[in-house]
C-alpha cells in the first residue's frame, strides 16, 4: 500500500516538558488510524505536529517521501491536502455555513465561486447540513458545527483528514451524529488519523489502533488486537477504565 | 458674568455662516482622521500582531523585529505627546520639505495621531480573536496574509467596532486642537466670533452645544451601524471577499 505520511522518531518538548519522546508512525492510503490514550499522553500534540500547527523539536515527517520540515517545503499546499478537524470546531465566525465551506476552495484552491459553491453544497448535503447553508455558525449546536467543519475539510478534497478529538466538546446526544459522518467517510475509503476517547467507535472504524502512553507508542495493532487482546499492561489498565 | 440665552441665540443667528463653516471643517477633519487613522491602524496593528516564529529565516525575523520596533516607537510618540504639539512641530519641520499648507498638514496630523490609537485597538482586536480561527485557516492551507485579511481582520474590526467608533467622537472634539494651525474648524471659528463680539460666555456656549449635537449624531449613527453589523455581518462580508 502507498505510504502517505511517515513519521520518524518525532520528539516535541514544551520547555522542560517532554510531550513526545520519539514516535514512529506510517500512514497508508485508505487507512483509518486511531490514536487512543489518556489525557496528556501526547496524542493531540502528535496530530498537531503532523499539520505543522506545532513545530516538532526533532525527528522527521515525510509526506509522499518529501520532508515537510525542510526549509522551502510548501507548507500551505501540504495543509490544503491534509486537513484538520478540531475539537472546538473552529468554524470561521465571520462567515455563514456555506461560506465556511467555500472560502478555502476559492482562496487556496483557486476554484471559481460557482464550482466552490457546488462542491460545498454537495458536502454539506453529505453531512446532513444542507438546510443550514445560510445559517450563522454561532447559531448552530455543537454537533452541527462539527458536521460543518467536516464538510469544510471535505470541500478541499483532502488526501488525509486529521480528527483531533472531534466529539470531546459535544453533549452526549450529539456524539452519534458526528461519529456516523466519520464512519461514512471511513467506508468510502478516506484516509484518516483520528484521536478519540470513543472506544466503541475506535473499535468499529479503525484499521489500526495506536495506544499512546506518556509520549511514546505503547502498543500498536489492529482494532481486534488492541481491544480484545492487548499485550501491554498499560493498555489493559487504560481500556479497563472505560469498561468500568 | 452671566449666561444670556437670548444673546447667545442672536450670536448664533448672526454668525451662522461662520459657525457652519466651522462645523463642516470639524466634520471633515473628524471623518478624514478616523478613516485614514483606521487604515494606518490596520497596517500598524497588523504588523504589531505578527509573531516572530522559530521557523522564520533570519532575514524575516529581522524584518519583523524592525516592524515591531517601528510601530512601538510610532505609538509611543504619537500617543504620548499632545496633538497640538505634533501639529505645530511636524508642520514647521516638514514645511520646507513638502511645501504643505496648514490645512493639508492638519489632515495628515489628525490621521497620523488617530492611527496610533487605532493601531492599539486593531492589535488588541486581532489578539482577542480565538487562536482556533487562525489554526483552522492555516489547516486549510491559508497563508499568513490570507488568514489575516479573510478571517482575522474582519472579526477584529467587528469586535473592536465600539472602540473604533469612539475615535470618531474623540476626533470631533480633538480636531479643535488644530486651531494652532489656523484651521477654521468649529473652535477656531468660535474664537474669532468671541474675539469680535466680546460675548465669550454666550459664544462658547453655542459652540459647546454644537459640539454636543455633533457628537450625539455620531453616537446615534455608530449605534445604528453597530446593530447593522451584528445583524448582517455574515452575508455582507462574503460578498466582499469571495
Amino acid at each position: 500500500m502507498e505510504e502517505i505520511i511517515k513519521i520518524k522518531d518525532l520528539k516535541k518538548h514544551f520547555g522542560t516538558l517532554d510531550v513526545l519522546k520519539g514516535v514512529d508512525i506510517t500512514l497508508h492510503k485508505g487507512e483509518v488510524l486511531t490514536i487512543i490514550g489518556s489525557s496528556g499522553s501526547g496524542k493531540s500534540t502528535l496530530l498537531r505536529c503532523v499539520d505543522l500547527l506545532e513545530r516538532p523539536t526533532s525527528g522527521n515527517i515525510y509526506y509522499h517521501d518529501e520532508d515537510i520540515l525542510a526549509q522551502g517545503f510548501d507548507v500551505n499546499h501540504f495543509r490544503s491536502r491534509v486537513n484538520m478537524v478540531f475539537q472546538n470546531f473552529n468554524l470561521f465566525n465571520n462567515l455563514n455555513v456555506l461560506d465556511n465551506c467555500i472560502i478555502g476552495q476559492t482562496k487556496v484552491k483557486k476554484r471559481s465561486k460557482e464550482e466552490a459553491r457546488e462542491i460545498a453544497i454537495k458536502n454539506l448535503t453529505k453531512v446532513g447540513m444542507k438546510d443550514f447553508i445560510n445559517a450563522k455558525v454561532t447559531k448552530l449546536s455543537g454537533g452541527q458545527k462539527q458536521r460543518v467543519a467536516i464538510a469544510r475539510a471535505l470541500s478541499m478534497d483532502p488526501e488525509v483528514i486529521l480528527f483531533d478529538e472531534p466529539t470531546s466538546a459535544l453533549d452526549p446526544e450529539m456524539v452519534y451524529e458526528v461519529l456516523k459522518v466519520i464512519k461514512d467517510l471511513a467506508s468510502e475509503g478516506m484516509t484518516m488519523i483520528i484521536v478519540t476517547h470513543e472506544m466503541n467507535f475506535a473499535k468499529e472504524v479503525s484499521d489500526r489502533v495506536i495506544f499512546m502512553d506518556n509520549g511514546v507508542i505503547a502498543e500498536e495493532g489492529t482494532a481486534k488486537e488492541i481491544f480484545e487482546a492487548p499485550k501491554n499492561e498499560r493498555t489493559r489498565q487504560f481500556l479497563a477504565g472505560f469498561k468500568a | 458674568m452671566q449666561l444670556d440665552l437670548s444673546r447667545a441665540l442672536s450670536i448664533f443667528i448672526d454668525n451662522f455662516d461662520i459657525f457652519l463653516n466651522g462645523i463642516l471643517n470639524t466634520i471633515l477633519f473628524a471623518i478624514v482622521g478616523t478613516v485614514f487613522g483606521l487604515l494606518i491602524g490596520l497596517v500598524l496593528g497588523g504588523i504589531k500582531a505578527i509573531k516572530i516564529e522559530e521557523s522564520d529565516t533570519l532575514i524575516i525575523k529581522v524584518l519583523k523585529k524592525i516592524g515591531h520596533i517601528f510601530t512601538s516607537v510610532y505609538i509611543f510618540v504619537l500617543r504620548g505627546t499632545p496633538m497640538m504639539i505634533q501639529a505645530v512641530f511636524f508642520y514647521y519641520l516638514l514645511r520646507d520639505l513638502v511645501h504643505w499648507d496648514m490645512f493639508t498638514a492638519g489632515l495628515y496630523i489628525i490621521s497620523a495621531n488617530t492611527g496610533a490609537y487605532m493601531a492599539e485597538i486593531v492589535r488588541s482586536g486581532i489578539q482577542s480573536t480565538d487562536i482556533g480561527q487562525t489554526e483552522a485557516a492555516k489547516s486549510l492551507g491559508f497563508g499568513n496574509m490570507q488568514t489575516l485579511f479573510y478571517i482575522i481582520l474582519p472579526q477584529a474590526i467587528k469586535n473592536s467596532f465600539p472602540s473604533i467608533g469612539n475615535q470618531l467622537i474623540v476626533n470631533i472634539k480633538d480636531s479643535s486642537m488644530l486651531n494652532v494651525l489656523s484651521i477654521t474648524e468649529l473652535f477656531f471659528q468660535s474664537m474669532s466670533i468671541a474675539g469680535s463680539n466680546y460675548s465669550y460666555v454666550e459664544t462658547y456656549f453655542i459652540s459647546a452645544i454644537l459640539y454636543l449635537i455633533l457628537t450625539s449624531i455620531a453616537y446615534i449613527a455608530l449605534n445604528y451601524f453597530e446593530n447593522k453589523l451584528n445583524d448582517t455581518k455574515v452575508n455582507k462580508h462574503m460578498d466582499m471577499c469571495a
